[in-house]
C-alpha cells in the first residue's frame, strides 16, 4: 500500500504538465475550461502529495534524509565508463516539500481565477495562457522537490526559471510613462539573466562533484564514505572538494533565492501580476534554493568548521538585515513583501549556514503560508483600489494611477474586511508574534543560533558567527515588524487618501476564501512544530544522523524568545506612532523627514541597481560592441566578403570557360542540328501522291538491285 | 509446242512498267487509276502464268482463284477510287493531281 502510493510519485508533477499541454494545445479559447483544467491539474498532485505526506509520516523513521529516501528510479544514462542514475525518491524532506507546494498552488490557482478578472468585461486576454503557464511551473517545482538526484533538480530548476520569466513578463506589452520605472519585459529579462549567474555557478560545482565521485544521486554522494572521500581530497591547497562544490552549489540557491549579492531581480519580478508574485516569487521557487541547501546539507557540512558555512550564514544573515532595511522606504505595496520575502529567505540561509537545519526547513513551510498569503493579500488590495479607480475615473487616462502605491490607499479595512483581516494575521505571523506560525518558526532559528553561541555550535560553527547572525537576525526582526507595521498603517489604517481607495470594493469569493484557508495555515501552522511536540524535528531531524552528529534540536529559550517578542513588539510600536496614531492625509512619508538622506539611501535600494548597471552591465553591454565592431570590421565582414569575392570571380570564370563553349554549345548545337535536318527532310514532304508513289517505285527497284546483287 | 514462261512474263513486265509510267505521269486522276488497273492486270498474267509453268500446282485451281480475287478488288478499287475521284471534283473543280496537295500543310 505505502509503496505502491511510493511508486506514484512520478505521477506528481505530470499532471500539471498535462493541464500545461490540454491548455497549451486544445482548450485555449475556453477559459472556464482552462480554468478548471488547471484546477484538477494542480488538486490531483494535492491529493497525491499529501497521500505521500502522510505514508511517509507513518514511516518518518525509515525516510530520513540525506541518505534513507526510498527510491523510484527512472532511467539510467550510460556515460562511458559510468551510469547515470535518474529518479525520484521519497523521504519526509521531500514529504514536507508536498505538504506545502502543490496546496499553496491549489490556493494560488484557484485565487487566480478572480484576479484575472474571470467573466468580467476586463477579463486578461491571455487569461487561458496564464493557467497554462502556472501549471507549467507547478510542475517545474514539485519536480523538483521529488528528485532524487542533481540533474533531474537542475532540470525543473530550469523549467521553473523559464515560467519565472515567462511569468514576470506576463504583460510584456505593458509601458509606463517613466522610464526609470522597470517594464514587465525587462524586469523577466533581468530575472532570467540575474539567476542564470548562479545556475552557470551552480552547474559548475555539480560538474566538479561529478568529476569527483561518479554519481549525481544524492543518497550516494550523502553517504559517509563519499563525504568522506569528498572532505579529505583537496582541489587545491586548503579547499576540499566538498567546501569548493559546496560553495558553488550555494551559488545556485544565492540566485534563485535572491539572496545578496544577485538579489536585485526578486524586487523587479513584482511587475507580474501578484498571484505569480504569491507563487513563484514567494512561496515556492524562490524557496528551491533554499531547498537546495538544506538537500544539501550533509555536503556544506561534511568538512567541519569550513568556510562554506561561514559563507551560507554571513550572505544569509547580511540579507536579512539588508533587504529588511531597503523595505522600510518602499511605497509599492508588492515591493515591501519583496524585498520582506529576500530578508526572510536570509533568515533561512543563515539558519542552514549554522547547522540549524531543521529549524530552517520549518521557517520555509511557514514561510510560504504566511507569505503567500500576505501576496495574495497585497493582490486583492491593489485589485480593489484598480476598480475602484475605475469607478471614479470613467475613461480618463490623463494621468497614470499606480495602484500598487501605499500612498494612495488608507482606510481599506472597513472597505475590504476580509483582506485586511487575513492580512492582518499573515503580518502577525511575519513578524513572529505569538502564537502565529512565524513566531515559532523565527523563533526556533534565534534560539539555536543563541544556543550554538552559548554552548559552541554544531559542525563547527564558531560560536562568533552563531551571535553574529543572532544578532542580525534579531535586529532584521525588529525591521520586519517596522516595515509590517508601516504597510498595515499605511494601507488598511485612518482614511481613504484617494478616491480610488474610497471605492474600492471587496474581492470575489474566489480570492477571499483562499486569504481565509491561508490565514488558517498561517496561524495554527506553528503548532506543529512548537519546542514541546516539535513534528518537524521529529520528522526531519530526529533520525537524522550527518556524519555521525546530530542535529540541532531547537529548545524553548525565555530569554530568546523573551528578546524576539519585545523586538517585534517595539517594532510594531514604533510604526504605530509614526504612521498609525496620526493617520496621513497627504501622501509623503513622515519617515522621509526624520532620516533625511539615508531614507533617500534606501529608497534607492543602496544603489545595487545603479551599481550593476554601471559596473557590470553597462560594462558588459560595452564590452559586447567591441568585440562586435572588432569581429564585424576585422574578422567576419572581410572573411564573408573574400569567400563572396572569390565565389564570384570563380563563377565569372566557369561561365567564360565552361558554360559558354560547352553546355550552351552543346545545347543550342542540338537545337540548331534538329532545325537543319527538318529543313532537309521537309522537301520529301511534297503532299503529292505522284511523289510518293515514285519513292515507293524507286525504293523498290533498289531493293530488287539489292536482292540481285546479293544474289 | 508450249509458249515459255518468259514471254508471259516480259509481256506482264512491259503492262507493269506502262501502267507505272502512267499511274507516275499522268496528272489526271483517272488516267492514274487507268495505270493502276494495268498493273493489277500484269500481276494476274504474272499470277496465271507462273500458275501453269509450276509442276506442284498443277492439279489445282489455285492461280485461279488468286486472279479472280485480284479482279474482284481491282474491280471495288476502280469503284472507290472513281468515286473519290468525283467526291473530290464536286468540291475542287478539278481533277488535277497537282492541285491535290492538301495532305501537305
Amino acid at each position: 500500500m505505502t509503496e505502491f502510493f511510493f511508486n506514484l510519485t512520478w505521477l506528481i508533477p505530470l499532471f500539471p504538465l498535462a493541464s500545461f499541454a490540454i491548455i497549451v494545445l486544445w482548450t485555449n479559447r475556453n477559459r472556464l475550461l482552462s480554468t478548471w483544467i488547471a484546477w484538477i491539474g494542480i488538486g490531483l498532485a494535492w491529493i497525491l502529495g499529501w497521500a505521500i505526506l502522510f505514508l511517509a509520516w507513518g514511516h518518518s523513521s525509515e525516510l530520513t534524509p540525506p541518505t534513507h529516501g526510498y527510491p523510484v528510479p527512472l532511467y539510467s544514462i550510460p556515460t562511458g565508463t559510468t551510469e547515470l542514475q535518474l529518479g525520484f525518491q521519497v523521504d519526509t524532506l521531500t514529504g514536507l516539500m508536498l505538504f506545502m507546494v502543490p496546496f499553496v498552488c491549489l490556493m494560488i490557482f484557484i485565487y487566480s481565477k478572480g484576479y484575472m478578472n474571470y467573466g468580467r468585461e476586463n477579463v486578461d486576454p491571455r487569461y487561458s495562457r496564464f493557467f497554462a503557464y502556472i501549471s507549467l511551473f507547478a510542475c517545474g517545482m514539485l519536480g523538483l522537490v521529488i528528485s532524487d538526484n542533481f540533474v533531474t533538480l537542475l532540470i525543473f530548476w530550469e523549467v521553473m526559471g523559464l515560467c519565472s520569466y515567462l511569468l514576470i513578463g506576463f504583460w510584456f506589452d505593458k509601458s509606463y510613462s517613466d522610464p526609470k520605472r522597470i517594464t514587465p519585459k525587462q524586469a523577466g529579462l533581468k530575472a532570467f539573466l540575474t539567476t542564470r549567474i548562479g545556475d552557470v555557478i551552480m552547474l559548475a560545482g555539480m560538474l566538479l562533484l561529478y568529476s569527483q565521485v561518479k554519481t549525481l544521486t544524492f543518497r550516494e554522494i550523502f553517504s559517509e564514505e563519499t563525504l568522506h572521500h569528498l572532505a579529505t581530497t583537496y582541489a587545491f591547497p586548503g579547499m576540499p572538494w566538498a567546501t569548493l562544490c559546496a560553495i558553488l552549489i550555494f551559488g545556485g540557491a544565492v540566485g534563485k533565492s535572491a539572496q545578496f549579492p544577485l538579489h536585485v531581480w526578486l524586487p523587479d519580478a513584482m511587475e507580474g501580476p501578484t498571484p505569480v508574485s504569491a507563487l513563484i516569487h514567494a512561496a515556492t521557487m524562490v524557496s528551491a534554493g533554499v531547498y537546495l541547501v538544506a538537500r544539501s546539507f550533509p555536503l556544506f557540512v561534511a568538512v567541519e568548521g569550513g568556510v562554506q558555512l561561514a559563507v551560507v550564514a554571513f550572505i544569509g544573515a547580511f540579507t536579512a538585515l539588508f533587504s529588511s532595511t531597503i523595505a522600510v522606504a518602499q511605497n509599492d505595496i508588492k515591493r515591501v513583501l519583496a524585498y520582506s520575502t529576500v530578508s526572510q529567505l536570509g533568515y533561512m540561509i543563515a539558519a542552514l549556514g549554522i547547522g540549524a537545519y531543521v529549524a530552517a526547513v520549518f521557517h520555509l513551510i511557514t514561510h510560504a503560508f504566511f507569505k503567500a498569503l500576505l501576496f495574495l493579500g497585497s493582490g486583492s488590495v491593489i485589485h480593489g483600489v484598480e476598480h475602484g479607480h475605475h469607478e471614479t475615473h470613467h475613461g480618463s487616462h490623463g494621468h497614470e494611477f499606480d495602484a500598487n502605491d501605499m500612498m494612495n490607499m488608507g482606510g481599506l479595512l472597513q472597505r475590504m474586511p476580509v483582506t485586511g483581516w487575513t492580512f492582518i494575521i499573515g503580518a502577525l505571523a511575519l513578524t513572529g508574534i505569538f502564537p502565529w506560525a512565524g513566531f515559532w518558526s523565527k523563533d526556533e532559528i534565534l534560539a539555536d543560533a543563541w544556543n550554538a553561541f552559548q554552548h559552541g555550535g554544531h559542525f563547527g560553527v564558531s560560536s562568533g558567527w552563531a551571535f553574529f547572525v543572532w544578532l542580525f537576525l534579531t535586529l532584521a526582526a525588529f525591521l520586519t515588524a517596522f516595515y509590517t507595521g508601516r504597510q498595515i498603517f499605511l494601507t488598511f489604517a485612518g482614511t481613504p487618501r484617494t478616491e480610488a481607495a474610497r471605492h474600492a470594493p471587496e474581492s470575489v469569493p474566489s480570492m477571499t476564501w483562499p486569504l481565509i484557508i491561508l490565514a488558517g495555515f498561517a496561524t495554527f501552522l506553528g503548532l506543529f512544530g512548537t519546542p514541546w511536540a516539535n513534528q518537524f524535528y521529529q520528522l526531519i531531524g530526529q533520525k537524522a544522523e550527518v556524519l555521525g552528529e546530530h542535529l540541532p534540536h531547537g529548545e524553548f529559550n525565555p530569554l530568546v524568545a523573551g528578546i524576539s517578542t519585545v523586538v517585534a513588539l517595539s517594532g510594531w510600536f514604533i510604526a504605530w506612532l509614526i504612521y498609525g496614531r496620526e493617520p496621513l492625509t497627504n501622501p509623503v512619508d513622515p519617515l522621509e523627514k526624520r532620516l533625511g538622506r539615508l531614507y533617500i539611501w534606501l529608497k534607492n535600494k543602496w544603489y545595487f541597481d545603479e551599481l550593476y548597471m554601471n559596473y557590470i552591465v553597462h560594462p558588459s553591454v560595452r564590452l559586447a560592441q567591441a568585440c562586435f565592431a572588432f569581429d564585424d570590421k576585422l574578422v567576419i565582414d572581410p572573411l564573408v566578403d573574400a569567400f563572396g569575392r572569390f565565389g564570384r570571380w570563380l563563377s565569372e570564370w566557369l561561365k567564360d570557360a565552361v558554360d559558354i563553349p560547352i553546355v550552351d554549345g552543346i545545347v543550342n548545337g542540338v537545337g540548331s542540328v534538329t532545325a537543319k535536318f527538318g529543313e532537309f527532310m521537309r522537301a520529301t514532304q511534297t503532299g503529292k501522291v505522284q511523289n510518293y508513289l515514285l519513292v515507293a517505285a524507286v525504293t523498290v527497284l533498289l531493293l530488287l538491285v539489292l536482292f540481285v546483287v546479293r544474289a | 509446242m508450249q509458249v515459255p514462261l518468259s514471254w508471259y512474263l516480259i509481256v506482264a513486265a512491259a503492262l507493269f512498267c506502262i501502267g507505272l509510267y502512267g499511274a507516275l505521269s499522268r496528272r489526271n486522276a483517272i488516267g492514274i487509276l487507268m495505270g493502276v488497273e494495268l498493273m493489277l492486270n500484269s500481276v494476274n498474267i504474272n499470277l496465271l502464268a507462273f500458275w501453269r509453268h509450276i509442276e506442284v500446282a498443277r492439279g489445282t485451281l489455285t492461280g485461279q482463284v488468286f486472279a479472280i480475287i485480284v479482279i474482284t478488288v481491282a474491280a471495288a478499287e476502280a469503284a472507290v477510287g472513281l468515286a473519290l475521284i468525283i467526291s473530290a471534283y464536286r468540291h475542287r473543280k478539278t481533277v488535277d493531281v497537282e492541285d491535290m496537295d492538301l495532305m501537305k500543310l
